[in-house]
């Protein structure tokens, strides 16, 4: 549907919209339709106004008419007091010529006073109408501004209103954003962490990794300290051997045991460190 | 659905009459376009009558919004285009 219809009633509720209510706000209507009455009234009173005024009008006429007649009457009585009989009848066929407008008149003015009066009968009914609409009207506009005020309240409270509405739903959005992201940094960090997702910065290890590094960096120690020890135990027995020549003697009578003596020599170090 | 005259009140309306008023509508529509003010008036009067004839008529204390909204029997082919331009039903 596209016609006057729709394309009024589209009208309206962009106005009442712009008054913040969803629909056709009546109270503009009732106001509208109050103002349509009051021009209706005002039609019926100038039309109560123009038979007011063509039955004066009619009024001032017979006035002229009857008084001519008079005259007519008072000019035939005298013509006829002078002798003058032709002249007194010219004057009473005269005024019995007005005599039938005058008629004639009264029958128009009577029909037209008829007229006025209903006229005036239904501008007071009208009246009555409108000052009885007006004041319906007003109740209504006060119930439907309380109703409206407690549909609002209501829906405050409970928070049903569209606004509310919107405003619910973006927390609700902002709440499941915030969700997603934390279960998005959650699942980066443990595939990060098992080394299924290469870490750019470099700095992150996954687990076997830094079980290896650290596997491997106590090896590093352990050997480390191994190597300094032999290195130690190496110093020592050749100081011990270049020492005195009494020695040397008995290095060859027990020949046979030196080198077992030499292979032992490490082992004997706590003994050398107690020297 | 809910119809209303301007200045008259309002009328509920079965959905199945909605053809023929939107029949003596789009004529209105069109007769308005026109300039056609005698059409207007007879489309128009026809449109209202059907209206009066075909639905049930709503207290005047109800406050019922209405779908669709007719001009008062009274107005002119002006009038209505006034109605119809950006400022509206009502100034202001």
């Amino acid at each position: 549907m596209s016609g006057v219809m729709k394309r009024m009633g589209m009208i309206f509720r962009a106005k009442a919209n712009k008054a913040l209510d969803r629909a056709e706000d009546p109270r503009e209507t009732l106001d509208y339709s109050y103002q349509k009455q009051l021009e209706l009234l005002q039609k019926v009173r100038r039309g109560v106004a123009d038979v007011a005024t063509s039955r004066k009008r009619l009024e001032l006429q017979l006035n002229q008419l009857q008084s001519q007649s008079s005259k007519l009457e008072d000019q035939g009585r005298k013509a006829l007091a002078l002798g003058r009989e032709d002249l007194a009848r010219e004057a009473l066929s005269r005024r019995a010529a007005l005599q039938q407008q005058v008629t004639d008149l009264e029958t128009q003015h009577s029909t037209l006073q008829g007229e006025e009066e209903k006229l005036t009968l239904a501008a007071q009914r009208l009246q009555a109408k409108v000052d009885a609409f007006r004041t319906k009207k007003e109740t209504i506009k006060a119930t439907y501004t309380a109703a409206q005020a407690q549909t609002r309240i209501g829906e405050a409270f409970s928070g049903i209103s569209e606004e509310m509405g919107d405003v619910g739903l973006a927390i609700q959005r902002a709440e499941d954003k915030t969700a997603q992201l934390q279960a998005r940094a959650g699942a980066l960090d443990e595939l990060m962490a098992s080394g299924a997702l290469d870490d750019p910065t470099g700095i992150a290890k996954d687990d076997l990794q830094a079980e290896l590094d650290r596997l491997s960096g106590g090896t590093d120690v352990e050997l480390e300290l191994q190597r300094m020890k032999a290195e130690l135990a190496g110093g020592t027995s050749q100081a011990i051997g270049s020492g005195g020549g009494s020695s040397a003697g008995q290095q060859a009578i027990e020949g046979g045991t030196s080198q077992s003596q030499s292979q032992q020599q490490p082992q004997d170090t706590p003994r050398f460190d107690k020297q | 659905m809910i119809v209303r005259i301007m200045g008259e009140g309002q009328w509920q309306l079965a959905d199945s009459h909605l053809v023929e008023l939107n029949t003596l509508d789009d004529e209105l529509l069109a007769e308005m376009e026109s300039g056609d003010e005698d059409g207007f008036h007879r489309t128009l009067g026809a449109l209202l009558d059907a209206v009066r004839r075909l639905g049930d008529r709503l207290p005047d204390d109800a406050l019922e919004p209405s779908e669709l909204i007719l001009p008062a029997p009274d107005a002119s082919l002006d009038e209505v285009r006034q109605m119809l331009s950006d400022d509206g039903l009502i100034p202001g």
